[in-house]
């Protein structure tokens, strides 16, 4: 369970890196905080909080970002999918991705907080575009990894 | 607990140059990633050198040819206008014009954060690399490096919402600070007052002021000038020379020696 939930956030973070057109940055979903989401609302006992700290300290590295940023805003998230996901869990998909847009967007607002920290916010709210992407993909990252986990016989 | 950590770390981050000397080390786990991302692109190149028509070929070096021929040209020029120079420069008691070295790197990525202008090449302090080195393109200044790794180095542009270099004026060395607005097409300048002589089109190109940028090249070129009574100062907007998103190539600029002492650049007398 533990090499399939690293692979999935080396996955993530190569995604998270991948070069864009300047434009479209803003358009990427955040792969890392979904992933985060999935793993602590589908397999809480293997995903905690420590966890989704020490991802988002990695991902400040890779991402450039000043050391913390991303641990701040993931484990804020985590700890909501752990209080929630016994209720979270049985809606439909498409209920779970506007929940998982208002988890984003959470984790957005931390990031753009820091961001204000060090000069580098934006004043509209136009860093939530991110959030509803992420919105969109929730189902088909749902589905992915459910569909990798049964063929892992990890399920 | 952990939140309080991160919090701390930020705070520490922010306040204090503490993290400073271990982030290189920790920013080495960074590179694969960014070397991974940028194999697409590579092997798009790949078959782009692989599969071009040898027409295409043979017209693109009669093109290289003849661009070569003028540039030659040129430079014969170039060679006795240097000694002119020189000799009059001598004359004034000045200092003389050093020439820059030069190393050619390659981008690797982007940052991924849109409000950040920062690019990632692929040298680091193993070949030489040091922070605050200028960086420049084919067409104009694109930026200076702010975090060195072994292998790679991140480089800051001109148009993030961070920076700001001294310039002046080509036509007529008037000199004013030219700062980012975190769009890669504008540069604002600071400070010019309503009587300042510039006009639109005007070249704008590093002064050397800040002991940061050698002396001469080119940043950018005026676009608007702004004229608001209400206010103390014109709105003079710039567009960078260099082309930022499309530059594969990148040269940096040795202006110090070996010790980090900056070697004397070119005082206008």
């Amino acid at each position: 369970m533990r090499w399939i939930i690293i692979t999935s956030f080396i996955v993530a973070l190569l995604l998270a890196v991948y070069p864009l057109q300047v434009d479209w940055r803003w358009w990427r979903p955040e792969f890392i905080a979904l992933l985060v989401i999935y793993w602590s609302m589908y397999t809480p006992h293997n995903f905690g909080i420590a966890a989704a700290w020490g991802v988002g300290l990695v991902q400040d590295l890779v991402e450039i970002c000043p050391l913390g940023q991303n641990s701040l805003g993931l484990i804020v998230v985590a700890y909501i999918c752990h209080l929630s996901y016994q209720r979270i869990r049985n809606y439909a998909l498409w209920q779970q991705a506007m929940w998982v847009f208002v988890l984003v967007g959470i984790y957005q607002l931390f990031g753009n907080w820091v961001g204000g920290l060090v000069d580098e916010g934006v004043e509209s709210p136009i860093f939530l575009l991110s959030a509803i992407v992420s919105g969109f993909m929730w189902p088909l990252i749902v589905v992915l990894l459910q569909r990798i986990r049964i063929y892992l016989h990890l399920l | 607990m952990l939140g309080l950590i991160a919090l701390s770390l930020l705070l520490i981050g922010r306040y204090t140059q503490w993290l400073t000397p271990l982030r290189p080390h920790l920013e080495v786990i960074s590179a694969p990633f960014y070397w991974v991302t940028n194999i697409p692109s590579k092997i798009g190149l790949w078959f782009d050198d692989r599969f071009t028509a040898k027409q295409d070929l043979l017209e693109e070096n009669q093109i290289l040819r003849n661009q070569l021929l003028i540039h030659q040209g040129k430079l014969q020029q170039m060679a006795t206008l240097a000694a002119e120079n020189l000799r009059l420069r001598h004359l004034m008691n000045s200092s003389e014009i050093l020439q820059d070295r030069i190393l050619v790197g390659e981008l690797i990525g982007i940052s991924p954060d849109p409000k950040v202008h920062k690019v990632i090449i692929n040298k680091g302090s193993d070949d030489g690399i040091y922070m605050g080195q200028p960086v420049l393109d084919e067409f104009g200044l694109m930026g200076q490096v702010v975090s060195v790794s072994a292998y790679t180095s991140q480089v800051l542009l001109i148009t993030d919402n961070n920076h700001a270099l001294p310039v002046q004026v080509n036509r007529n060395g008037l000199r004013t600070v030219a700062e980012g607005l975190g769009d890669l097409y504008q540069l604002r300048l600071r400070h010019v007052s309503s009587t300042m002589d510039i006009q639109e089109g005007d070249l704008l190109v590093s002064s050397g002021l800040g002991q940061r940028f050698p002396v001469g090249y080119p940043v950018a070129r005026i676009e608007s000038i702004v004229h608001d009574p209400g206010k103390s100062f014109a709105t003079v907007v710039a567009r960078p020379a260099a082309h930022l998103n499309r530059s594969r190539h990148v040269l940096f600029v040795f202006s110090r020696d070996e010790h980090g002492e900056i070697t004397p650049v070119a005082t206008t007398p």
